[in-house]
C-alpha cells in the first residue's frame, strides 16, 4: 500500500523542539542532517519501498478560473500561508505499521547538537485507482 | 548486442526509409519499434563462432533497415485498409541511393525545428537522432512513458509537412543539444555523454565553428564532472574542486577543437563560452586563474548575446579580477530578479568581508534556489559564513 509522507514548512501541530532555521545551524550539523535525509532515501530505495521523493520551492501561487475568455486569476504568493508543504516522499510498504515506523525514523533526523528534531510529518494513504474486486 | 551501436544507426535508417518514400513521422515510428524489438530480442553479445543466417549481428544496419521497412509497410497497409483504400506503398522497396550524411544533418534540423517547444525538440532529437527509446527518454526526464510518447507524436504532427530537404536553424539545434547536455546523468541514460556524441556527429557533418565551439564547451565542462560533487553528493564550487580529478584528455581535446574553431575568425557565443571554460581549465590552481582575460571574454559574450545571465556572471568575474567592490558595482547594473542574483551577491559580500550580510543573502538565495543540490549548497554556505568558517 502506498503512503505519502508530507513535510511541512509550516502548519501541523506545534513543533516539540525549536531548532531554529537550518542556515543558523553549524556547518557540521547541516551536513549531518542532509546526509541523514539522503541515506534514508537510499535505504528505502534499497528495500524497494521508495516510490518518489520531491522537494517544493517555498513560494507558490493560488490560481482559479475567471470565466470564458478571461485570464486566470492569481492570488499570492503569501508570506504567511498557514500551511506550506515543503516536499514529500511517496512510499510503498507492507502495512500501516511499517509506514508509521518509517515516518518516525525520518522525523528523527538530527538537528542542532546532533539531537533528533522530532519534526511532525503528515502520513496520508493514497486512494487506490482501482475498485476492490470482491473475493 | 551493444545498444549504443544500434542507436548510432537510427538517423541513417530513418533517412533510408524517407528516401524510399516514407513520411518522416511514420518512418521514425517504424524505426523506433524496430529498435525496441531489437533491444528485447537480440543476444547480449554476438557469437562469432556460430553466426546463423539472418543474424542481425553480422549486418545490424541491414537488419534494422529491413525490420523498420516491414513495420512501415505493415502500418501503412493497416492505415490504408482502415480508410478503405489500397496501400500506396510498395512492399519491395526501390533502391534508395543518396548521401546518408546529409539525411542525418537534415534530421537534426527537423527535430530542432523552431516551431517546436524546447522540451518537444529535445525529446524528438533524442529519439530520432539519438536513437533512444521513449521509455529511456521518459525515465531521464521523470515523466510517465505515455506522456513522453504523446509529447513526441505531437511534435511530429507539428512539423508534419516540413520538408526534410531544407537546412533549418542551426541555432535551435545547438540550443537543443546544450539543453540535453545540461540534464546530465539521469535515469539509466547519461544525457551529457549523449549530447557530446550528438555534437561530435554534428561537427563531423558541418564545418560551422559554433558547432565546434559547443562541442569544445561540452568537453571542457564534462572534464570537470568527477570533481563537481563530492562523495556525499554535495556540490563543490569551481574554486574548491580538486583539479587533479579533472580529465586532462577531455580538456586537451576541447582546447584543440576550440583553437581550430577560433582560428576561422567567426566568433559566436558557444566559442566565447568555451574560451572561458578553457581559461578555467588552464589554471593549475584557482588562485592562478586569468580573471582579467575571463572578463574580456565576458565582455565579448555580452556583446554577442546581450544576455542578462552573462551580465551576472561577468559581475562575478569582475569581482575576482578587480576586487569584490568592483564586482558589486557591476552587479548593481544587473536585474535583481535573475536566478542566482542573490547567490552572486552573497558571494561578493562575503569576499568584501561583510559576513553577516553575506550569511543572510546565502540563506535568502537558498530559499530562492530552483534545485535541491543548489539549495543544500547555499544553505551550507549560509551556515559556514555565519560560523566564521573560511571556504
Amino acid at each position: 500500500m502506498k503512503y505519502l509522507l508530507l513535510k511541512h514548512y509550516r502548519g501541523g501541530p506545534e513543533p516539540v523542539v525549536d531548532t531554529g532555521p537550518i542556515d543558523r545551524w553549524s556547518p557540521d550539523e547541516v551536513d549531518a542532517h542532509m546526509r541523514y535525509m539522503s541515506d534514508f532515501a537510499s535505504k528505502l530505495e534499497a528495500t524497494g519501498e521508495l516510490v518518489d521523493a520531491q522537494a517544493l520551492a517555498p513560494e507558490g501561487t493560488f490560481v482559479r478560473y475567471d470565466g470564458e475568455g478571461r485570464p486566470p486569476v492569481t492570488d499570492g504568493p503569501f508570506a504567511e500561508t498557514k500551511d506550506l508543504v515543503a516536499g514529500w516522499m511517496a512510499i510503498d510498504v507492507e502495512s500501516y505499521e511499517r509506514a508509521l515506523e518509517l515516518a518516525g525514523e525520518l522525523s528523527a533526523a538530527p538537528g542542532p547538537g546532533g539531537e533528533p528534531i522530532h519534526e511532525w510529518l503528515e502520513l496520508r494513504p493514497f486512494m487506490s485507482g482501482k475498485a476492490e474486486t470482491a473475493g | 548486442m551493444n545498444p549504443s551501436l544500434l542507436r548510432e544507426l537510427v538517423p541513417a535508417v530513418i533517412g533510408v526509409l524517407v528516401r524510399r518514400g516514407a513520411d518522416f513521422a511514420s518512418a521514425e515510428d517504424a524505426v523506433q519499434e524496430a529498435v525496441v524489438r531489437a533491444l528485447e530480442t537480440w543476444p547480449e553479445e554476438s557469437s562469432p563462432s556460430s553466426p546463423s543466417r539472418g543474424d542481425p549481428m553480422r549486418d545490424p544496419k541491414g537488419w534494422l533497415i529491413a525490420a523498420s521497412w516491414h513495420r512501415f509497410v505493415d502500418a501503412a497497409r493497416a492505415e490504408a485498409s482502415r480508410r478503405g483504400r489500397e496501400a500506396a506503398v510498395a512492399a519491395e522497396p526501390p533502391p534508395g541511393p543518396g548521401p546518408a550524411a546529409d539525411d542525418t544533418l537534415r534530421l537534426y534540423f527537423l527535430c530542432a525545428h523552431p516551431a517546436l517547444a524546447p522540451a518537444s525538440a529535445v525529446a524528438l532529437t533524442l529519439r530520432a537522432v539519438g536513437g533512444l527509446t521513449t521509455r529511456q527518454i521518459a525515465a531521464a526526464y521523470f515523466v510517465p512513458e505515455a506522456t513522453m510518447a504523446q509529447r513526441i507524436s505531437r511534435a511530429k504532427r507539428r512539423i508534419a509537412g516540413e520538408p526534410l530537404d531544407r537546412s533549418g536553424d542551426l541555432g535551435t539545434v545547438l540550443r537543443v543539444l546544450y539543453l540535453v547536455f545540461n540534464e546530465g546523468y539521469s535515469g539509466d541514460v547519461d544525457l551529457a555523454a549523449e549530447a557530446i556524441r550528438l555534437a561530435r556527429q554534428l561537427a563531423s557533418l558541418t564545418g560551422d565553428p559554433e558547432v565546434a565551439g559547443l562541442l569544445a564547451l561540452m568537453l571542457l565542462h564534462h572534464a570537470r564532472r568527477g570533481a563537481r560533487t563530492d562523495a556525499d553528493g554535495r556540490l563543490v564550487p569551481l574554486a574548491e574542486q580538486d583539479r587533479r580529478r579533472w580529465d586532462t584528455g577531455l580538456i586537451a581535446e576541447g582546447v584543440q577543437i576550440l583553437q581550430r574553431a577560433l582560428a576561422r575568425g567567426r566568433l559566436g557565443e558557444y566559442q566565447a563560452q568555451a574560451a572561458i571554460a578553457a581559461l578555467h581549465a588552464d589554471a593549475p590552481a584557482a588562485a592562478e586563474t586569468d580573471w582579467p582575460q575571463i572578463v574580456e571574454w565576458y565582455d565579448e559574450l555580452l556583446r554577442l548575446t546581450g544576455s542578462p545571465v552573462v551580465q551576472l556572471n561577468r559581475a562575478v568575474a569582475i569581482g575576482e579580477a578587480d576586487g569584490p567592490r568592483a564586482g558589486l558595482a557591476a552587479l548593481g547594473e544587473v536585474d535583481p530578479g535573475l536566478p542566482r542574483y542573490t547567490a552572486a551577491s552573497a558571494y561578493l559580500h562575503e569576499r568584501a568581508g561583510e559576513h553577516a550580510r553575506a550569511a543572510d543573502l546565502y540563506a535568502e538565495a537558498a530559499r530562492l534556489a530552483t534545485s535541491v543540490p543548489e539549495r543544500d549548497h547555499l544553505t551550507r554556505e549560509a551556515a559556514r559564513v555565519r560560523h566564521g568558517v573560511r571556504p
